[in-house]
């Protein structure tokens, strides 16, 4: 009987800066056997435990064909976030997981491919991402439209860099409260929707990022052309099990955590933006 | 037919249900019933017949509960307490692992408790519903809870029929009771100074032969049908399910939400006494040198301020938030979510809610033609 709610200890191999308040964890199971059973999907999350503080949700960033390590994004927002914030490499952390519904990327495959994030929103999407790159023949054209707010809020910008090189790629980043070092564009990141050309038929669009960004950004792709049930988002709700046991994460009659996070838009038109669900 | 009818039931003289306590007992079982205590009933480890509330009586009302003494001798004629059968298996307070620091971390122990063989005895119809939808909660997923499943192992659950409904019942409307139907391993019927009972499990019916009882007459089986018939026609309150879950989820921006959420306090108790609620939280105590620290599970609230947070934001900020949470949750959403109701018409919410608000007088209300269409994305919402 699998014990959902059971930790693994999983050691800091490597603590990788990336803004002020924000550093990915490298992780790496300490047991062997959890280790090598441990598989995942991009957009799957971790329970990411701290001793004596408590567990949070975090989605897993790395690429899921090196499921032995794995990276974790995370902003230091909150008591137990400020806490793991202090950890070095080589400290403990604990893991559960993976648990919830990743992206659709078998269903992808073939299709051209649109990803919209805002904010640390990109976290969850860039195991997608590296996944799709390393079978760059089997999907169609991607474009990847990434919004922040200040330039500063920019994570994995090598990364963005390295994916604008691929084929038939395009990177639009934007910023609605850009400085001076700022190359890209100015705006929301529904603004880059204009930028673009994007089949209605041949796509599929990934989206990840503040509920609002959702909720305004796929009616206008909607107008567009583009069918409802070719738009996946990522969800965030507030999670203590994983497992759609706790009832927290609960969306309408969705628990984020199990029917997502990652969910088909128009399961959850409905509910996004309906007040107090 | 008329054979099975006769295995499966038996007949037991009052003065002896004693036995049917030393035969548990001598199973192994640590034997459960309800008690009087600080003016309600509530269940407790018992070993003797004389410890039930013989001669009591509840009264419910929406926000009152009493308990009245009658010279009468029945042993059940208290319906129920705050309690249902959920403590006994989703425990208010789990401690999910203990952890100890190591040099190398933290080195964490799974804490499945011990199988343990309790007997409860006093369940009723409604009760024995809440169970099968814990069941189908913590037990018919992916993650089968094994903090659940052990507790759950041990429990043998003696219901008795109801004869007598309270003001807050509305289980025959949702179609859980007075009769226990399912889910029991004994259930009895109380009938002047006899007990009929009916095995309903393997174990049960085990426990009915080692008894050797004598079988039933047909006129106590029907005695006893009828009595349980009369109890469910005499129920005032009713719930009326057709249009659900839709009807609820169409009610979103009703006024009456406005209306109750002025009256809730959100103080929780509605969903402390449900035998369905399952939403729980899981805390860290560490001691206080930080080298040890139990994970813990513990029964948590739609009511609650927290239970809605996210990272800067609170999803369900308000009282009224919360309660159509609570009640669409309930009604709807777990139509959805486990195919059944979350509501087995117990009544307990209106009993112990502080200012009587009554989920069967609100879902009427609420259906009333007065909301506005909900329509998507054109709400203000604080990011």
């Amino acid at each position: 009987m699998v014990n959902a709610y059971a930790i693994h200890p999983a050691t800091i191999v490597e603590k990788i800066r990336e803004a002020e308040d924000i550093n990915t964890y490298r992780l790496r199971l300490i047991d062997e056997q959890a280790r090598q059973q441990f598989r995942f999907q991009a957009g799957q999350f971790n329970m990411v435990y701290l001793f004596g503080v408590g567990e949070v949700a975090i989605s897993i960033v790395s690429d899921p064909d090196e499921p032995e390590l794995l990276d974790h994004t995370i902003r230091a927002v909150g008591r137990i976030t400020k806490a793991i914030a202090d950890l070095r490499t080589s400290d403990v952390l604990g893991i559960r997981g993976p648990f919830g519904q990743g992206w659709p990327l078998e269903e992808a495959r073939g299709r051209n491919v649109v990803i919209v994030t805002g904010g640390l929103g990109c976290a969850p999407v860039v195991g997608a991402i590296e996944y799709i790159f390393r079978r760059r023949e089997q999907y169609g054209s991607i474009k990847i439209l990434h919004g922040v707010k200040t330039p500063h809020d920019l994570l994995y910008r090598e990364r963005f860099d390295s994916w604008r090189r691929f084929p038939d790629t395009e990177v639009l980043l934007t910023s609605d409260q850009p400085d001076k070092s700022w190359n890209y564009h100015v705006g929301v990141v529904t603004e880059l929707f204009e930028l673009v050309s994007i089949d209605r038929l041949k796509s599929i669009v990934l989206m990840c990022g503040p509920e609002i960004m959702m909720r305004l950004g796929v009616p206008i792709l909607i107008r567009r052309g583009i069918p409802a049930a070719a738009i996946y988002v990522s969800l965030e709700r507030h999670m203590e099990c994983g497992i759609g046991l706790c009832g927290h994460c609960q969306m309408g009659p969705y628990f984020v955590c199990k029917d997502g996070p990652v969910m088909r838009y128009d399961r959850v038109a409905q509910w996004l933006g309906r007040v107090g669900v | 037919m008329m054979s099975m009818v006769s295995e499966r039931h038996g007949v037991l003289a009052k003065e002896n249900l004693q036995r049917l306590l030393d035969t548990l007992s001598a199973k192994g079982y640590r034997i459960v019933g309800p008690i009087v205590r600080d003016g309600s009933v509530v269940w407790e480890t018992i070993q003797s017949v004389s410890e039930l509330p013989t001669g009591w009586r509840d009264h419910q009302e929406p926000a009152r509960y009493r308990l009245e003494q009658t010279r009468s001798g029945e042993i059940f004629g208290v319906v129920h307490g705050p309690q249902s059968l959920k403590p006994f298996v989703f425990v208010p307070r789990e401690p999910l692992l203990q952890i100890e620091r190591t040099k190398d971390g933290f080195a964490a122990r799974q804490m499945i408790p011990q199988l343990e063989k309790v007997a409860v005895i006093g369940a009723r119809a409604c009760d024995l519903a809440g169970l099968t939808i814990q069941d189908r909660i913590f037990l018919n997923d992916a993650y089968r809870d094994p903090y659940y499943a052990a507790r759950r192992e041990g429990l043998f659950v003696i219901a008795v029929n109801c004869a007598r409904a309270l003001s807050t019942c509305f289980c025959a409307s949702m179609e859980t009771g007075p009769r226990a139907k399912t889910g029991f391993d004994l259930a009895l019927t109380e009938v002047d100074d006899r007990l009929l009972i009916e095995a309903g499990s393997e174990a049960g019916f085990d426990l009915l032969a080692d008894l050797s009882l004598s079988p039933a007459p047909q006129k106590l089986l029907d005695e006893a049908a009828t009595r349980v018939d009369a109890c469910g026609h005499s129920q005032v309150r009713r719930l009326e399910r057709s249009r659900l879950p839709q009807a609820l989820y169409d009610a979103h921006e009703h006024p009456r939400w406005d209306d109750v959420a002025g009256r809730c306090l959100a103080c929780t108790n509605c969903t402390m006494v449900c035998p369905t609620c399952f939403c729980h939280a899981v805390e860290e105590t560490p001691t206080l040198d930080h080298q040890q620290t139990a994970h813990v599970r513990l029964w948590d609230s739609c009511f609650t301020q927290e239970h809605g947070y996210i990272h800067g934001k609170n999803i369900r900020p308000t009282i009224k938030d919360r309660y159509r949470m609570w009640l669409t949750h309930k009604l709807a959403s777990w139509i959805d979510q486990f195919g059944m109701s979350g509501c087995v018409g117990c009544g307990r919410c209106i009993t112990w809610c502080p200012v009587g608000i009554d989920l069967t007088e609100e879902l009427p209300a609420l259906m009333m033609p007065g909301g506005r269409s909900s329509v998507i994305g054109q709400q203000g919402e604080s990011t």
